[in-house]
């Protein structure tokens, strides 16, 4: 048994997760949906390296690596898409962004 | 070692809270790092302390530098002079001043007594991590290279406006 209650750093991931989840829904401008995506990949990667933790494989961290790797691309990407709305829209309302009618 | 992972948990939750509560991108990310390190003393506790340096420079270093980068490319244009004076101030830095300085203590306080992870599990050591990565996990490396040489062309393409133009 380890020194550090597992249960209870899984329930700090689920509610970082949750905060992630919540700072997707409630907010309106787009950097700020993306630093939330970034706060949900960590509390998921969070998940892994405990779960590895409680097995003492060293599959979470690799798991953990491979999201950090997911992170930096969605990172890349999302940003340069935040540059290009600003440049079109003049403002980083994802509101505004209903040129397809969704 | 528990009250290490409590406060360093509960430093993460707050910070996180006020990332996603704050108006302006500079104090969010602010706060974001500061979650981002305690997140990194929780994978400590929790011996993992490869992955906890990899959270420390690819996270907090790297993908946050990134997101400064556009931030202030955002705030560029009206009284941004005004607005450099005002960030000055000092209750707007204190609250991340203040959380990383007990993350700092407690940093301090794991070196000083060298209690590494949990006593009962052996930490997992990079050079496991490293055997692992590159023996069932090698195709898995060569999907995440393809997904960040995606990303580098995607990324240079999708923020490129000269190339839309012609």
């Amino acid at each position: 048994m380890a020194s550090v209650p597992l249960q209870q750093a899984m329930i700090l991931a689920i509610l970082l997760f949750a905060l992630g989840l919540a700072g997707v829904i409630m907010r309106r401008n787009f950097v700020f949906m993306l630093m939330s995506i970034e706060i949900m990949l960590n509390a998921t990667g969070l998940a892994f390296i405990i779960a590895g933790s409680r097995w003492g494989q060293a599959d979470g961290q690799v798991m953990f690596l491979f999201i950090l790797t997911l992170a930096a691309a969605e990172v890349a990407v999302g940003l340069a898409l935040i540059i290009r709305l600003r440049h079109r829209l003049d403002t980083l309302d994802s509101d505004a962004a209903n040129l397809l009618q969704g | 070692m528990n009250a290490t992972f409590y406060v360093a948990a509960v430093i993460a939750l707050l910070s996180t809270l006020c990332v996603i509560s704050r108006a302006n991108g500079v104090h969010a990310l602010l706060y974001l790092i500061v979650s981002l390190l305690a997140v990194a003393l929780v994978f400590y506790t929790l011996g993992a302390a490869f992955a906890a340096a990899l959270e420390v420079i690819i996270y907090a270093g790297a993908i946050m530098v990134l997101f400064v980068f556009v931030v202030m490319m955002m705030n560029l244009g009206k009284a941004t002079a005004a607005r450099e004076a005002r960030w000055m101030s000092p209750r707007l830095w204190a609250g991340p001043g203040v959380l990383s300085g007990i993350l700092t203590v407690q940093l301090g306080y794991v070196l000083a007594t060298g209690a590494v992870g949990p006593a009962a599990l052996a930490p997992v050591s990079p050079r496991d991590i490293g055997i692992a990565l590159f023996g069932p996990y090698v195709l898995c490396v060569e999907l995440a290279s393809m997904l960040l040489l995606a990303a580098l062309v995607g990324a240079y393409r999708i923020a490129n406006a000269e190339l839309e133009r012609r």
